[in-house]
Order: C-alpha cells, then structure tokens, then sequence
C-alpha cells in the first residue's frame, strides 16, 4: 500500500462529477497513485495506438480528441472540458488508447493509474459496479453523440 | 451595437402584407461561408413592408426566376433588411448572385415570430443551428435591449465545420458581453479551431438556467431542433415552453394554397415559430 494520499488530491477527486458520491475508502485508493498534471496548449496527453494506463478527469482547461488518417488532416471530433474525462481504453483490453487527447489550452488533470484503478476495482466488486454506474452512462453518452455526427444533423 | 430591440405592438405597421413584390435595392452582400451570403437591402421607392418581428420572414422574389420564404436576420427602423441566403437551388441561387444596385421583390412580413414578451420573467436558452442563426439574431437582440426583463441567457450556436459559421465576428462580439453566455461548437474541425467541438447538444449541460422557469427558441435543421428540444425537456424544461421555428416549402405565405401544412398547421400562418408540445407528435426521429 502506497503512502496517504494529499488531501488536496483526495478532495479534487471527490469533488470531480465522476467520483462524487462514491465510497470514500474508493477514493482514497484511486488517490493513492494518482497525481496532478498541467498540460500546456499542444501536449499530448494520449496518443492513439500507444498503452493506455490513464484515466484523466479534467479539471480546468480543454482537451480536443483527434482522429486522423495518414491521407488525411487531423479532425477532432470532440472537445472535453472541466468536470469531464479523458479515456475509457485503460478499462478495455486490449488497453491502447483510440485516440490522440491534446490539450487546446492550458489544462489541469488528475491523472489517475488505469491498471491500479482496474485491480482495486475488481477486489472489490461493490465498488467496481458503483464506478461502472457512473461511467457507462459516460461511453453511452459520446456513443450517442458520435451517432448524431453521423446523421449529420447540418444536412438539408 | 444594440440596434434592433423587437418593436414595441403598437408601432407595428397595421397594413397587411403586399400581395405583389415592392421592389427593394441590394445595397450590400457579404459572403458567410462558401455557400452562403448576407444580403442588405432598402426600399427603392417609398413603398416598403411593415417592420418585421424577430423570427418572420418574408417572401424574396428574384425576378424572372422565382420566390422564396427568407428569414429576417436584421429590420432597422429606416426600412432597411438583412437576409442571410444559402445556395440550394434555383431561386437562392439567383438571390446569392444579386450584386449592390440589384433589385430584389419583397413581401411580407409573414408569420408569428418569438414570443419574447412570454419568456420575461424567467431565464432563455437559444439555440441555433447553422443557419438557424439568423431569424434568432433579432430575437437575442430584442433580449439584450430588454435585458432587465430577463433572467439568465444562453446562446449555443452549432454549425457543421468552423467555415459554416455564419455572422463571425458578431459572434465574437458577443461572446465578450458579460449579460449573456454565448457557446459555440461545430461538429468536426481542424487543429486551427480552439473552439469546443461537439453536437450542439454537447454543450447543454454546461448552460445554467432554471429550467421549469425557462422558455427555448430553437432554429436549425429539422434533427438538431428535435434533439435539442428533447435534451431541453429532459432537462425539465416545459414542452410547451420550447418554441421551435419550422421550414416548409412555400407557395403563397398567406395560408391559402396548403403548400407548408405540417401536422395540422400551415407554417406560414400559423408558425414558423411553433410549440414544440404541439409539433411533437410529428417531429418523430428514431431513437440514436
Ligand atoms: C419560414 C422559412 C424561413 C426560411 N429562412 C431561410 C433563410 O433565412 N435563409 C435561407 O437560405 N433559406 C431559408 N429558408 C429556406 C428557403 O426558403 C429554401 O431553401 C428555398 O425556398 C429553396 O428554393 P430554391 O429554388 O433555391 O431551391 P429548390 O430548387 O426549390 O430546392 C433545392 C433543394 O433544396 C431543398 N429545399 C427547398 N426548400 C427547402 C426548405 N425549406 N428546407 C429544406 N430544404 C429545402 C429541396 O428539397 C431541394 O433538394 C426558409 C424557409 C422557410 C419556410
Ligand atoms: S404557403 Fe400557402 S398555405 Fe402556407
């Protein structure tokens, strides 16, 4: 067991909407090997293809996903903002991120450990189907989402 | 520039609407987006409609080629009228190809507009789509010039790319009001956008209002109105407090030929601007 998180630390993550509300001791042990980033505009936090141990919650700034095409120019498809979070990848085999995440502007992040958060998670089930409540909704929400890009609802 | 407040009842020209074209002059055209212009015009003569309510539109006749249904983007008191065109067929094209000193046929005003003086009380989210902007602009104006009257207000404007953005520096302009929130998104961009990037319902969820005491005004392509409708009333906004501004095509715009029937209404007489309580049942989208 690592050292006692900062309270800071433990009170941002309490406080952050995917977290809100949830067993404290959940908490303590997603903060325990978390840590606080900034990004300065352009950093990359996730690049597509590579390892994704991260779940980011974003707490100030903006995060665009880019998908792109070696034929073609990078799009970004969404922006995500303060309250929000980066990164579903670290929960789903095979763990690669699907997307590059880059900071647009200067954004401040919890970083949390995916593997960690994953082993926690699983040793303790109450937990787990607790967290999943609250982040399936979020899958299912940019699923939707993508769904209405797709209609392309500017078409007449 | 707080120039158009809507016009108080009573100083609406009480005349009905010409059934020939008056012919107005193009004063000036902007261009938008690659398929889209902006046209100002003035009466030519001393003839000229009565001053538009935010959210009418009037007929704009093309001579020689045809007629159609335009939102009112802008009326000023002097008689002049801004209407935004995009090119899709026959007759906007010809309206997007007039040039200063062009003559355009106009009738109108047409139609029931926003219902601005319901909203006052209580808060007004707006939300447009493309080129939904431009028969809401009067609307923002009319509630920025009566700011008082009003609780919070938010704006959330989306388009499909950056370049189909229209009115972009007036955008801007209001984006740096402090009485109003004003949200953009457009649903893909480049890296040269720093904007929020997302379906125009994406940004609900960060816009503060009360919504039981909250009225809508949507405008945009027929989909967007109806998800964004839906999110509004899931919010808990009142259906019957969501207005949504319909487009059907026209003939006459006076509610004699059956040309706009939607449901059980003519668009052009008794909308554009609907409840969305009442339009519901016809505005089915599959589930996404
Ligand atoms: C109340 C109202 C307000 C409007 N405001 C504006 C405005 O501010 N600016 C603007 O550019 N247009 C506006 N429109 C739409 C405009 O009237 C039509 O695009 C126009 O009449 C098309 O005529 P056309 O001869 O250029 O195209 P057509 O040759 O008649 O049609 C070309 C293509 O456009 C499609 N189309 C035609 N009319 C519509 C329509 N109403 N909605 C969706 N698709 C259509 C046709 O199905 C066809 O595929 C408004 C329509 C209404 C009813
Ligand atoms: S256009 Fe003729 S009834 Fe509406």
């Amino acid at each position: 067991m690592s050292a006692a998180p900062p309270p800071d630390l433990v009170g941002e993550i309490a406080n952050h909407p995917l977290f809100a509300g949830l067993d404290p001791k959940l908490v303590r042990s997603a903060a325990s090997t978390a840590q606080e980033r900034e990004f300065a505009a352009g950093d990359l936090l996730a690049r597509e293809g590579t390892t994704a141990d991260t779940l980011l919650l974003i707490l100030r700034g903006k995060v665009a996903l880019e998908v792109g095409a070696a034929d073609r120019p990078t799009l970004t498809v969404q922006t995500v903002g303060p309250g929000e979070v980066v990164g579903w990848s670290w929960f789903v085999p095979p763990f690669r991120w699907r997307f590059d995440a880059r900071a647009v502007k200067p954004t401040r992040a919890i970083v949390l450990n995916g593997p960690a958060l994953r082993e926690t998670l699983s040793r303790h089930p109450a937990w787990g189907f607790a967290f999943l409540v609250r982040f399936l909704p979020l899958i299912a929400e940019r699923l939707e989402n993508t769904r209405i890009q797709l209609l392309d609802i500017h078409a007449r | 520039m707080l120039a158009d407040p809507s016009p108080p009842a009573a100083a609406i020209d009480p005349e009905p609407p010409p059934l020939a074209p008056i012919p107005y002059v193009v004063r000036s055209v902007t261009t938008e987006t690659p398929d889209t212009v902006t046209l100002t015009i003035r009466p030519s003569a001393t003839r000229r409609i009565a001053t538009p309510r935010p959210g009418q539109f009037n007929m704009l006749y093309a001579f020689g080629v045809g007629e159609s249904a335009i939102s009112v983007s802008r009326a000023t008191p002097e008689g002049e009228l801004v209407h935004t065109v995009r090119r899709v067929g026959k007759v906007t094209n010809a309206l997007a190809a007039l040039t200063p000193g062009d003559t355009v046929g106009v009738r109108g005003p047409y139609g029931r507009g926003w219902p601005i003086a319901e909203a006052r009380g209580g808060d007004v989210v707006v939300i447009a789509g493309g080129l939904g902007l431009p028969p809401l602009r009067p609307a923002v104006y009319a509630i920025l010039s009566q700011r008082e009257s009003f609780g919070r207000v938010e704006v959330i404007y989306g388009a499909r790319s950056p370049k189909d953005l229209v009115y972009y520096d007036e955008i801007q302009t209001w984006r740096r009001r402090t009485d109003v929130r004003f949200q953009t998104t457009v649903d893909a961009a480049g890296r040269d956008w720093y904007g929020d990037v997302g379906v125009v319902t994406t940004r609900l969820p960060d816009a503060r209002f009360d919504p039981p005491k909250t009225t809508a005004f949507v405008c945009g392509p027929e989909i967007m109105m109806t998800l964004s409708a839906k999110a509004l009333a899931d919010r808990g906004v009142p259906r019957d407090r969501i207005w949504v501004s319909m487009e059907r095509n026209m003939k006459c715009a006076i509610g004699l030929c059956g040309h706009c029937q939607f449901g059980p209404s003519f668009v052009c007489r008794d909308g554009p601007v609907l409840r969305f309580s009442a339009l519901e049942p016809f505005l089915a989208v599959k589930e996404v």
